[in-house]
């Protein structure tokens, strides 16, 4: 079958799951910025924290993604729908790099500059909001990108548990043997990364602080 | 709370330590029972080595530390009854490597403080205007311009103006000009002791540079490993017997020395 032919008959499907898979790691990737970054300034205001926290975060990392989305199955309001279970295990996954980059970002502002923020009357909600982040918002984009790209290639996982997306095709094609199929899967994945890792990292470079 | 027991002799004092003892929580004394009181409208140096606890004392000043033991009052109360925030705002606050943030503008820095204290728009940028103005920098030229496209004495001038926006009573100074080459630093230290009579603010300046401290200062506080060696004017120190002052004076004499001896 050449590749015409290909599109022609899998095109609808192939931008139906595309349509799925960016759903699905957008939602994961709002859910572990709404989680890490505060995780992130918490473990730099905490440093005794950062064990526990980053710990935890790097034992979910280590989990392969199938056994993962395996425990979380029995979880009760979780395994009942397959893009909610879906979307925690990619969670869980994407957000060491978050929290680990917020905190770095946060605890690389010059230390000079924090005290001048301080010694001026700031008040530390302020200086988080008007000092720190801004200064460290290069960071944890950098963060958010390694995320998203590992994210964009792990949901494929999610076919697994028949929450759609790009992994279809993959799987599809496994079993059938059919390579087409895993590439009508795997391609559009690639072709997803690299685009949000170049978005995101002129974003990074556009909001990076002149030195 | 302190306000009945004001000393006599310093009646106008904005800025009074008593018996203050700064020590780290290791038990590490940075300050062994400092006692002076700050006159409203001078300038008063302190003048030690590193680690002589001059910075310290500046930081219990705007309680960026609190005293172990003793008080330091401003304005007639302790700095433990101000509410921090209020205090810091009351007092403007200098330090060597300038603390400019970034990502600011200079007219954005100059005028934090008055944007969070919800000054209106159009004085607010007449107040940034001015300022750049009173350091000598050319408004029009240099309020669009981030700290980093700005020279080390630049900076240095955008910093001052910074901690005169809301118009403090009170300015603290630690090593303002440590950072600059020589040339510079004589330059700007001329502008400051012009800028100094005609703003008439209380001033505590943080040096370990002993003509500095003779030039600028109506009164010079000496500091050694945490405590005060006594409070001098400049005449005074010149002549004093005090060995840690003495030695301070003798290494001045013998650049004065060299240069004769040419």
């Amino acid at each position: 079958m050449n590749l015409t032919d290909f599109l022609q008959q899998h095109g609808n499907e192939i931008l139906q799951a595309t349509i799925e898979h960016v759903w699905l790691v957008a939602a994961t990737m709002l859910l572990s910025i709404a989680i890490g970054v505060p995780l992130g300034i918490l473990v730099a205001r905490r440093p005794w924290l950062s064990k526990p926290i980053l710990g935890s975060a790097n034992v979910a990392e280590t989990i392969p993604s199938l056994a993962l989305l395996g425990f979380l199955l029995p979880v009760p309001w979780l395994g009942d729908r397959a893009d909610r279970l879906t979307i925690t295990a990619l969670t869980l996954y994407a957000l060491l790099p978050i929290i680990r980059n917020t905190a770095a970002g946060i605890t690389g502002v010059d230390p000079a500059v924090r005290e001048a923020a301080r010694g001026m009357g700031m008040t530390p909600r302020q200086i988080l909001f008007q000092v720190e982040l801004p200064l460290s918002i290069s960071t944890v984009l950098a963060g958010v990108r390694v995320a998203t790209v590992l994210t964009i290639g792990v949901a494929t996982i999610a076919a697994a548990v028949g929450a759609g997306g790009l992994g279809e095709f993959i799987f599809r094609g496994l079993a059938m043997v059919n390579n087409q199929l895993i590439l009508a899967g795997a391609i559009p994945a690639a072709a997803l990364a690299l685009a949000a890792d170049f978005v995101l990292s002129v974003l990074e470079r556009r909001l990076r602080p002149a030195r | 709370m302190n306000v009945e027991t004001k000393p006599a002799a310093d009646g106008d004092a904005i800025v009074e330590f008593r018996s203050v003892h700064y020590t780290l929580p290791r038990g590490q004394v940075l300050l062994r029972d400092v006692s002076f009181a700050v006159r409203r409208g001078e300038t008063l140096v302190l003048l030690g080595r590193s680690g002589a606890g001059k910075t310290t004392a500046l930081k219990l000043i705007n309680r960026l530390a609190d005293p172990t033991d003793g008080a330091v009052n401003v304005d007639g109360r302790s700095t433990l009854d101000w509410d921090p925030i209020a205090l810091r705002r009351h007092i403007g606050y200098v330090i060597q490597e300038t603390g400019l943030f970034p990502h600011y503008t200079v007219e954005q820095n100059i005028s934090l403080i008055p944007r969070l204290e919800h000054w209106p728009t159009p004085q607010v940028r007449e107040r940034a205007q001015e300022l750049l103005a009173l350091v000598g920098l050319d408004p029009a030229h240099f309020l669009k311009r981030y700290p980093h496209e700005l020279s080390g004495g630049q900076r240095q001038r955008v910093g001052v103006a910074r901690a005169l926006a809301a118009d403090p009573p009170i300015l603290l100074m630690d090593e303002p000009f440590g950072a600059l080459d020589p040339l510079t630093r004589a330059e700007i230290r001329g502008e400051f002791q012009a800028l100094q009579q005609r703003l008439q603010k209380t001033i505590v300046i943080v040096t370990h540079d002993t003509s500095e401290a003779l030039l600028l200062g109506t009164r010079i506080a000496l500091m050694e490993a945490g405590e005060l060696k006594g409070l001098y004017s400049p005449g005074d120190f010149l002549h004093s017997n005090e060995p840690v002052a003495s030695a301070y004076v003798a290494q001045l004499r013998a650049l004065e020395e060299f240069e004769r001896g040419k």
